[in-house]
């Protein structure tokens, strides 16, 4: 599958597990290979888990990324999901993920991922997206090109553009709109 | 006032062009409806029942004569000749095309304007005081702030995707005239008793089906840590408020959940983070910033002027006038002047495009070419020369705009209500046109002096009934039948109240004669000069409850129109936005 990643399409393949209705954290078989598992299928096989090369975890938008406070260098890949676009709780959880634990592996966004939040998703630290399948990848990449200059901080940019650049003050601007 | 640095103008761009994009590939298909939904809206773009309305952003309420054209331009071209200025200061226009949106957005552009953030959940556009500036108990001018809150919000990308809307107000003065309290933050910027400048912060404030007064949450944020505090406030909201239930999606539902203290303690935590951070405001920004609001040029010149008072003594309206719409400036020889939006006849809060051709012009002429929005949905001129004032009200008056009522009585606000909105239970623009027939006598008006009459055609609250003196809503009964809830005792500014509903509802021709009867038992119990407001709260609701329900109402002339048949075409006033 294809997924965009540092803002490239790459070939991929972690698969992502997402339990069905008569699996449970602890009757869930883990399958081999590259593989995402929902947190509390992480909490509950920690110990098995764990021993594994290749093992990433997600979080669903309403859990913590603090509970991944101990384990953060376990993980080859974080993912965070969006189960609809609007649910916005997920760029906290990436915000903190990178600003306040300090975690620096790839941070990736799966479920309802589209084009025209890509822009805001990169900013609070997601480096890859696995834009929703039935949309078009190539097309999903002009979503980072939107704005060439942000004024606030965020993950992407410590130094608000007040303190990046000089800005012009009244006299100045009134300048060059006259 | 402020204007665009390359920065801000090629973001506004940049928007266009982004924007254009999307209408595009909404036309063509590519996006469905419902993932255009949210991005249209934090573009200000709603669907309604006949058209699409735009929502202007006007930051704090701010406009250039400039400006004001592009607007007049716009309800020409691509509307049917009016705009409608909304209560959080913006403009709204609504009959557009879709496919026009994008031009409309372009031609905004050019006068450094734009539609970002004007609905949706995120943050809007951020109110102020209407008279931030010139006020003469002004502390501090807010206006800088609130340019700088407006950038710093301006596609935060963390907080583009909230539980619900989040809506910010910042006021400057003693009193306040930005309704602080009944936001999701509100923002007093005051000096402690070193003469440092900060930030009293209030949050969890709103109207809606839960009225809540915001709850102070810090006394004193040094100005320097304004934004990463709101940063701190928003990254809470955001991961913890409800997303289950949009009526429970506000902060102020998260505040009274956890309680201000606990609420409080997280923000803290999260703030310790980044407090003194790169973040952190700087005094030269500040100081680009505020070298937009400096005072214009002003002449000096005396404070009283015997031509003005001859004047006033020989014209009743004109000294109405003065004394309603006409408010003190803090500089010698100069007055604000409030145009009034609010006549017998019209949906509160619409001008046409001639209006505002003519406010612009009357703002190059007697106002350094700036003119405002107020949250009351009037416009003010907030340096006129004294001396001008004769010149300027005959002129107003030729254009409808010198109607001598702010603050009184037929100063009304009224949301939409049923022929526009389908969320409503009862009309609110007609019922607002009988009690401006009823009490149409100026004399009365005056007599009554300064009272808030806001009406909600349901307990959405869009036209913010509970902090009206007095509230009137909407309710749901069977049959399709309209009844209005009464309220006293709401208020905004400093001392902000909800109201308390006094009894049983009314039907639509009895609201009248029980406003009638409430100032009635005003009338026999102010002392002196009290308001409607002072007395209620002096005397407690009992009195009005007891003289309003003392008689029968005259039975209501049959009703011919069930909320079922008002059909919206036969009305000549547009379709507005309900509250989403
Ligand atoms: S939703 Fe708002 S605009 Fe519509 S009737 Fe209710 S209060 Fe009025």
């Amino acid at each position: 599958m294809k997924i965009i990643k540092n803002k490239t399409i790459i070939e991929d393949d972690w698969q992502v597990l997402r339990l069905d209705n008569q699996e449970t954290t602890d009757n869930v078989t883990v399958a081999a290979g590259k593989i995402i598992v929902p947190l509390e299928v992480w909490q509950t096989q920690r110990d098995t888990l764990q021993q594994r090369e290749n093992i990433g975890v997600w979080l669903a938008s309403d859990e913590r990324p603090e509970a991944l406070k101990d384990d953060l260098q376990k993980f080859a890949v974080i993912a965070i999901d969006f189960p609809k676009f609007a649910d916005g709780r997920g760029y906290s959880i990436a915000y903190n993920l990178r600003s306040r634990l300090g975690y620096t592996g790839e941070l990736r966004a799966i479920g309802d991922v589209l084009r025209d939040q890509l822009f805001y998703m990169y900013r609070v630290g997601f480096d890859a997206f696995s834009p929703r399948p039935d949309r078009n990848i190539e097309d999903a990449l002009k979503g980072f090109s939107d704005f060439s200059e942000v004024y606030q901080t965020s993950f992407d940019q410590p130094t608000p553009l007040f303190n990046r650049v000089k800005r012009k003050g009244n006299s100045a601007v009134g300048l060059i709109n006259e | 006032m402020y204007r665009y640095d390359e920065y801000d103008q090629q973001i506004v761009d940049e928007r266009v062009k982004q924007y254009r994009d999307q209408v595009r590939r909404r036309l063509a298909n590519e996006l469905t409806e419902n993932e255009f939904l949210p991005l249209r809206l934090q573009n200000g773009l709603y669907m309604q029942v006949h058209a699409y309305m735009l929502r202007i952003a006007v930051p704090y309420g701010l406009v250039s004569s400039k400006q004001m054209r592009i607007f007049s331009h716009i309800a020409r071209k691509y509307d049917r000749g009016y705009g409608h200025l909304t209560t959080r200061q913006n403009i709204q226009f609504n009959w557009l095309k879709l496919e026009d949106t994008p031009d409309i957005l372009a031609d905004l552009a050019s006068v450094e304007m734009h539609a970002i953030q004007t609905s949706g959940n995120c943050i809007r556009n951020i109110t102020s005081d209407e008279y931030a500036g010139v006020a003469q108990d002004e502390v501090v001018d807010p206006r800088p702030y609130a340019e700088i809150l407006r950038q710093w919000s301006t596609f935060h990308p963390e907080f583009a995707f909230l539980p619900r809307k989040f809506k910010i107000a910042i006021s400057g003065g003693r009193e306040d005239r930005a309704a602080i309290l009944a936001h999701d933050i509100g923002l007093s910027v005051i000096k402690n008793a070193q003469g440092e400048i900060g930030f009293r912060v209030f949050v969890g404030g709103g109207l809606g089906r839960t009225p809540i007064i915001g709850n102070e949450i810090c006394e004193f944020v040094p100005w320097q840590h304004a934004l990463t505090y709101v940063e701190s406030i928003l990254r809470i909201y955001n991961q913890y408020g409800r997303r289950d239930n949009k009526y429970k999606a506000r902060i102020k539902i998260l505040v009274k959940a956890l309680g201000i203290d606990e609420f409080r303690r997280q923000v803290e935590e999260d703030w310790a983070a980044s407090k003194d951070g790169p973040a952190t405001l700087t005094q030269e920004e500040l100081d680009r910033v505020a070298s937009f609001f400096t005072d214009p040029n002003y002449e000096s010149l005396p404070d009283t002027n015997s031509t003005l008072n001859e004047f006033k003594a020989d014209n009743r309206s004109f000294s109405n006038w003065m004394q309603r719409n006409v408010k003190p400036h803090r500089v010698p020889g100069y007055a604000i002047v409030v145009l009034s939006l609010k006549k017998q006849d019209v949906a509160p809060g619409d001008a046409t495009a001639e209006q505002m051709d003519k406010v612009a012009d009357l703002a190059d002429r007697y106002s350094f070419g700036e003119c405002r929005i107020t949250h009351k949905q009037n416009l003010v001129l907030a340096d006129v020369k004294q001396s001008d004032l004769i010149s300027l009200w005959q002129e107003a008056n030729t254009y409808d705009l010198a109607t001598p009522n702010i603050g009184l009585l037929t100063d009304m606000i009224s949301c939409p209500g049923a022929e526009f909105c389908t969320l409503a239970n009862a009309r609110s623009i007609p019922l607002a046109q009988l009690i401006s027939e009823r009490f149409d006598n100026l004399d009365f008006q005056h007599d009554i002096g300064e009272i808030a009459l806001n009406i909600s055609g349901c307990m959405n609250a869009c036209g913010q009934n509970h902090i009206g003196n007095i509230g009137i809503t909407g309710v749901e009964k069977k049959n399709h039948d309209e009844w209005y809830q009464v309220s006293i005792g709401g208020s905004e500014g400093n001392d902000s109240s909800i109201g308390k509903i006094i009894g049983p509802s009314f039907k639509f021709h009895q609201v009248p004669e029980a406003i009638d009867r409430l100032l009635q038992v005003y009338l026999r119990e102010r002392i002196e000069a009290e308001r409607f407001i002072d007395t209620v709260r002096r005397i407690g609701l009992k009195p009005f409850k007891e003289h309003v329900y003392a008689t029968d109402f005259e039975v209501e002339p049959e009703e011919t129109l069930s909320k079922k048949e008002v059909a919206p075409a036969q009305y000549t006033i547009p379709f507005y936005s309900p509250r989403f």
